[in-house]
């Protein structure tokens, strides 16, 4: 909380320009040809060798994606995307697949020290905790860290190119076990042309010694980012994963269409936090990522537990809805959001939480705060089917208005077909309290500081779920998100 | 009951209005027919309302697709002496009976009626005086969601042939609630019919109107209602409404009510009857200050399946709403409720409250809810809440601990739940034939007193 | 300087309606005030005016403070300059722990005045400090900003903020209200702690009561939107044993 003063010290700093990441890197670049074709889709399968059977899975993907229809239910809008008008692969041209942190392109190494990533492991022992990175540029992963140190435990972390590679048996077995291709047209999509991402297996009773990691950046003009993250948390294995974004600042609207998928078998428990903070594009709305991702867990196992936390204060738009399949008796699925639109940003963001097994039990806690022209939707499906004896889900959706020109909605979906269970949703709106930013100015806080202030309270419970580290960092891009939206 | 060969389709429909279409009353007169031929054509174009309608997710129309329906005629014969009254003689100003969507009779039930109340059937109005009617019919039916996702609101708009007229003049207040019964009487062939009432209160009026719909006999029947309401400036409207169809009734009922500045809106629904009901209600908060309550309860069985959907929209400032909807499904029923309050820009400092609450208590039950909050002002106040579960074990442990056995000591907690929805209703004299009517479904059989 | 704030000819309106008409008063520095009066006559309100709350709109009159124009700073820069206000009403802030939220305070008031922050170690100590002279429990401190407080509990925060931000003018609006007599000597303790040649402070209460433990160097009655009587610490006695309807009728 400490965080507010000194992040209007940084708002300060930086002027107008309050997207800090917004830089752009120099450096050269090997893309595939603009446009979208199944030309397109072998030549990705051909730059990472891929097998056959993959190739093949892409190539029907894609005869799916051109058939399927664009989802049109989300509260949001945006003229017609130009599929061919984008490039689907780009990858640092020094990249031929470096396997030493020491082999890294300097200027990539810079790029993420002024991103505040560190993918120099030494630094990181310093600390108390280590965090174990897989940094994403555009369409390929960089450099993974720490990889050594989780081989110990048998904990697998490296980009999903090098798992189709060194473990096929275990990305075969999973891969669109989730989230099938046909799903929606923007994990259809992902599914034909996705280039890299993070794979991640936790063995059998393991307890990954460290968080784990991916920073993806989007830097490439016109370029999509279609990245995949597969993670199995194998019996009694815990783990606790980390996803952060960045894109420079551009005019044009840039696609991100991400599918991740989670398997927790028995009693195992994923902990997957994201912030999100991709470019939202500029006050007047011009340019931003199109953030449209699909995010799905599998409880597959007796007494297993996903859990998704998530900051989202980027993109233009953001179409999202991390998910739980609770199958497996006892299993577990919480969602805990915090959504921060400004200016003219949209998000249309939720939960699905579906109820299969018995006594499986759900939390959903959503904080939307909606300001300048913005437009906020929470839209949550909570499903008990006939089996789901004893389920038990509760939802608190809370949405704060700053200014009169934003929009904040809620839509929720509950559906019961299981008298044993109980299902509890409360939602309220309202705009931020004049009294509690007057209280908080008499003291003599300014009134940025002031909204700050009341809007990091609002927060907090869902703050409190992330891990230390990315706490702080979370709090300040709140702060600073809001700017400009009071006075 | 006779299945007819030709299920119904919305290709059925079409063609009855194209053959009574010269003879439905008002055919002389152009806005008439210019309405009912939008009608058509809307509800044509949309047809009946399938999955791919977000209004209609969850409520399919088989029970009817599976029938065919003919137009009710006006032959119906039904013995007026032994229809069941809600109100005691005593408590009722007037009371009009409809029979399969036509007027049957108007009774002044008092002497001392005021001046200023016009009570009549709509078809006797288009007949002698239907010049005010124009602005009244639809007025409210026509924004882009009522058109999308109300085809038979248009369809009713295209067929009406009858209902309720109701006008109350400036400043009248009408002590006694007015008792409108609505007959459905299944013949040999399945009927459909489509009432029209319109409600009309001008500035400072007041009227309790309690609206009674029942069966006669175990036959299908279709009664596709709409109903337009509008309250003028501080004019007050309390509007009760008791659905007890038939068991194989579909019974859809749409209403679209307006307020003016300081307007009142009081709804209340009680739904137990009928295979398949749907009660959409859409109220437009468009006067400063207006306020509008909508509560209601439903109880199903068997494999009833009840539709409550409403939208609220506040659109001046300083209006208010409250809601609160609470039922409970046994059997293989299966109950839906949709509840939307939009707050848009220019109603500042509005407050919207919603609260739907419902028990399973078979195995079988379903619900599905999908309560919506939209909000597009930022001083406001608005919140919605929802739950679903069984009885509250450890009150149901609570009653059998001091000896009541348990299939009675959840009829208690299941008659104490529904009652507090019945508890707030103005009309007090009401609530006496609401409790018995949750009392009398309590009584009848259920899957949920087999041991 | 012998006057910390000067009052000339306040008028004031919510909502468009009148509430202070023409109102003077006039504190040194160094004196402890008492206003007295009946509800609604306009003792938040001037509360309100005084802290620069958005809705209270000044239509006429001066406020001079330290000798310089009071009305035209922000409600944070009057914290700045020193001027505090107990609430009659304190504000809940749900997810703000009451340590942040007065460490935020204290630091932005010291930033206002070019002093350093506190850091973490340092604030502790100091928040320590205080609640032991004030025997608040620790545990009020770690709550969130009184959410869930009790009517007591909320002055007693109130008591412990002034405490620790040491304002140069505390303005206490019936923070007496609702306490038991244990709570009431905290906040006596806590204006008379303060007491000092540079500082000053105005009580708003409808009790004697308070002002036996804060002995007063003048007391106000207002009543009808301007100070209708002023007088020593004995006007208060007086007071509580008439009741303020000699004021309705005087002014009506
Ligand atoms: N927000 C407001 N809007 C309208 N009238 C107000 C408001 N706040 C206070 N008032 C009115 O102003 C008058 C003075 O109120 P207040 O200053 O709170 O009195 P006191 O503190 O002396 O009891 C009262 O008549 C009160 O009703
Ligand atoms: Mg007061």
């Amino acid at each position: 909380m400490a965080a507010s003063i000194e992040t209007t010290q940084q708002v300060q700093e930086m002027g107008e320009r309050t997207y800090k990441y917004g830089f752009v890197t120099e450096i050269e670049t090997e893309t595939a040809p603009k446009g979208l074709s199944e030309d397109i889709v072998r030549f990705i399968s051909a730059k990472k060798e891929e097998p056959a059977w993959l190739l093949e899975w892409r190539l029907k993907a894609y005869r799916r994606w051109l058939e399927m229809p664009e989802p049109k239910w989300a509260n949001v809008t945006f003229p017609p995307i130009d599929y061919q008008d984008s490039y689907y692969y780009s990858a640092p041209k020094t990249m031929d697949g470096p396997n030493s942190l020491d082999e890294i392109d300097p200027e990539l190494l810079r790029t993420y020290e002024k991103l505040g990533i560190p993918l120099k492991e030494q630094e990181i022992l310093a600390g108390v905790t280590g965090v174990a990175v897989d940094a994403v540029f555009d369409s390929v992963s960089v450099a993974t860290t720490f990889k050594g140190k989780l081989e110990e435990q048998g904990v697998i972390f490296c980009p999903i190119s090098e798992a189709i590679r060194e473990h096929p048996e275990l990305v075969r077995k999973y891969l669109g076990s989730v989230v099938p291709p046909g799903d929606n047209k923007h994990a259809c999509l992902n599914s034909a042309v996705f280039t890299d991402g993070s794979f991640v297996y936790i063995p059998k009773g393991v307890r990954c010694p460290m968080e784990l990691s991916t920073y993806f950046r989007i830097n490439a003009a016109n370029t999509g980012q279609f990245e995949r993250t597969l993670l199995i948390a194998d019996a009694g294995s815990y783990v606790s994963y980390l996803e952060g974004c960045t894109a420079p600042m551009r005019d044009e609207n840039q696609l991100h269409a991400a599918v991740v998928e989670l398997i927790a078998l028995d009693d195992a428990e994923i902990k997957y936090s994201t912030v999100q903070n991709w470019y939202p594009g500029d006050k007047n709305g011009k340019g931003g990522i199109y953030n449209f991702v699909t995010k799905r867990g599998a409880c597959r196992g007796r007494n297993s537990k996903i859990s998704w936390t998530q900051v989202e204060t980027g993109s233009a738009i953001t179409w999202k809805y991390p998910s739980c399949i609770l199958q497996g008796d006892n299993s577990v699925g919480e969602f805990y959001s915090v959504a921060i639109t400004n200016n003219y940003q949209q998000a249309d963001t939720g939960t699905k939480m579906i109820h299969i097994g018995k006594n499986t039990r759900s939390r959903i806690v959503s904080k939307g705060i909606s300001a300048g022209h913005a437009q906020q939707t929470y839209r949550g499906l909570v499903k008990i089917s006939a089996k789901a004896e004893g389920a038990r889900n509760h939802t608190q959706c809370d949405s704060l208005l700053i200014g009169d020109r934003c929009g904040a909605h809620t839509v929720p979906y509950i559906e019961s077909k299981n008298r044993s269970a109980i299902v509890e949703h409360e939602a309220t709106t309202s705009k931020i309290s004049e009294d509690q930013l007057f209280y908080c100015r008499q003291r003599g806080l300014s009134e940025e500081d002031a909204v700050a202030l009341v809007v990091n309270g609002f927060c907090r419970e869902v703050l409190q779920q992330l891990p230390m580290e990315f706490a702080v960092e979370a709090q300040k891009l709140v702060s600073i998100s809001l700017e400009g939206s009071v006075g | 009951m006779p299945e007819s060969a030709s299920p119904t389709t919305a290709q059925s429909f079409v063609a009855q209005f194209g053959a009574l279409r010269d003879t439905l009353p008002g055919a002389g007169l152009p806005w008439l027919r210019e309405l009912r031929e939008d009608g058509i054509a809307r509800f044509a174009k949309l047809g009946l309302p399938g999955p791919k309608v977000e209004a209609w997710k969850y409520t399919r129309l088989r029970p009817l697709e599976r029938i065919g329906f003919v137009p009710a005629g006006a032959a119906a014969q039904v013995d007026l002496d032994k229809l069941p009254a809600l109100l005691p003689h005593t408590g009722v100003g007037h009371r009009v009976v409809f029979v399969n969507g036509r007027l049957r009779q108007c009774l002044a039930l008092l002497a001392d009626q005021p001046e200023g109340v016009e009570l009549g059937g709509l078809a006797d109005a288009l007949r002698h005086d239907p010049d005010p009617l124009a602005a009244e019919l639809g007025r409210n039916g026509n924004g882009a969601r009522a058109r999308d996702g109300q085809p038979l609101f248009a369809l009713n708009t295209a067929m009406m042939q009858d209902g309720l007229v109701l006008r109350v003049r400036r400043g009248i207040s009408v002590a006694l609630p007015i008792e409108v019964i609505y007959v459905g009487a299944p013949g040999p062939e399945p009927v459909a019919f489509h009432p029209r009432n319109l409600i009309v209160l001008e500035p400072g009026a007041r009227a309790t109107v309690v609206e009674h719909h029942i069966g006669l006999g175990a036959g299908a029947y279709f009664a596709n209602g709409g109903t337009d309401i509008r309250i003028e400036e501080g004019a007050q409207l309390h509007h009760y409404k008791i659905q007890d169809e038939g068991p194989e009734a579909i019974h859809i009922a749409t209403t679209h009510v307006e307020l003016a500045r300081d307007a009142l809106y009081d709804g209340f629904i009680l739904s137990k009857g009928a295979r398949l009901s749907r009660q959409e209600v859409a109220v437009q908060l468009a006067g400063e200050g207006s306020e509008c309550h909508l509560n209601g309860a439903y109880m199903l069985r068997g494999e009833q399946h009840c539709d409550i959907t409403t939208t609220i929209d506040h659109l001046a400032p300083r209006t208010s709403s409250r809601e609160v909807f609470k039922g409970v499904i046994d059997d293989q029923a299966r109950a839906v409720f949709q509840g939307r309050i939009t707050v848009h820009r220019d109603a500042q400092q509005s407050n919207g409250h919603q609260l739907s609450k419902a028990l399973l208590l078979s195995d079988r039950a379903e619900i599905d809810a999908k309560p919506e909050l939209e909000i597009f002002a930022d001083d406001v106040k608005c919140s919605h809440g929802a739950t679903v579960g069984d009885l509250d074990r450890d009150a149901l442990f609570y009653l059998r601990a001091r000896g009541i056995p348990e299939a009675a000591a959840r009829d208690i907690l299941i008659e104490a739940f529904l009652a507090e929805t019945i508890n707030n209703i103005a009309a007090e004299g009401l609530c006496p034939a609401l409790m018995s009517s949750i009392g009398h479904w309590l009584g009848g059989t259920t899957g949920r007193t087999e041991p | 300087m012998d006057s910390l704030l000067e009052i000339k000819n306040l008028h004031a309106r919510v909502d468009g309606k009148p509430i202070l008409k023409g109102l003077d008063l006039v504190i040194p520095t160094g004196e402890v005030h008492a206003i007295m009066g009946p509800n609604g006559s306009g003792k938040s309100t001037l509360a309100y005016v005084l802290t620069g709350r958005d809705g209270y709109e000044v239509t006429e009159g001066e406020v001079l403070y330290k000798g310089r124009d009071l009305l035209t700073l922000t409600p944070e820069q009057r914290a700045g300059e020193g001027m505090f206000l107990a609430f009659q009403y304190p504000v809940e802030i749900p997810g703000v722990p009451n340590t942040t939220f007065l460490k935020e305070a204290l630091n932005a008031q010291r930033k206002y005045r070019g002093e350093d922050p506190l850091d973490a170690m340092e604030f502790v100590k100091l928040m320590r400090r205080k609640t032991k002279e004030l025997g608040i429990s620790d545990d009020l401190i770690k709550r969130q900003v009184n959410v869930g407080f009790s009517g007591g509990e909320k002055k007693r925060n109130e008591v412990l903020q002034m405490a620790i931000l040491e304002p140069t003018l505390a303005v206490l609006d019936e923070t007496d209200s609702g306490l038991d007599i244990d709570a009431l000597k905290i906040v006596a303790e806590g204006v008379n702690a303060l007491r000092a040649p540079d500082r000053s402070a105005l009580i708003i209460t409808h009790y004697q009561r308070l002002l036996e433990y804060i002995v007063p160097d003048r007391v106000h009655v207002l009543a009808h939107g301007r100070i209708a009587r002023s007088g020593g610490k004995e006007l208060a006695i007086e007071l509580e044993r008439t009741g303020y309807a000699a004021f309705a009728e005087a002014a009506a």
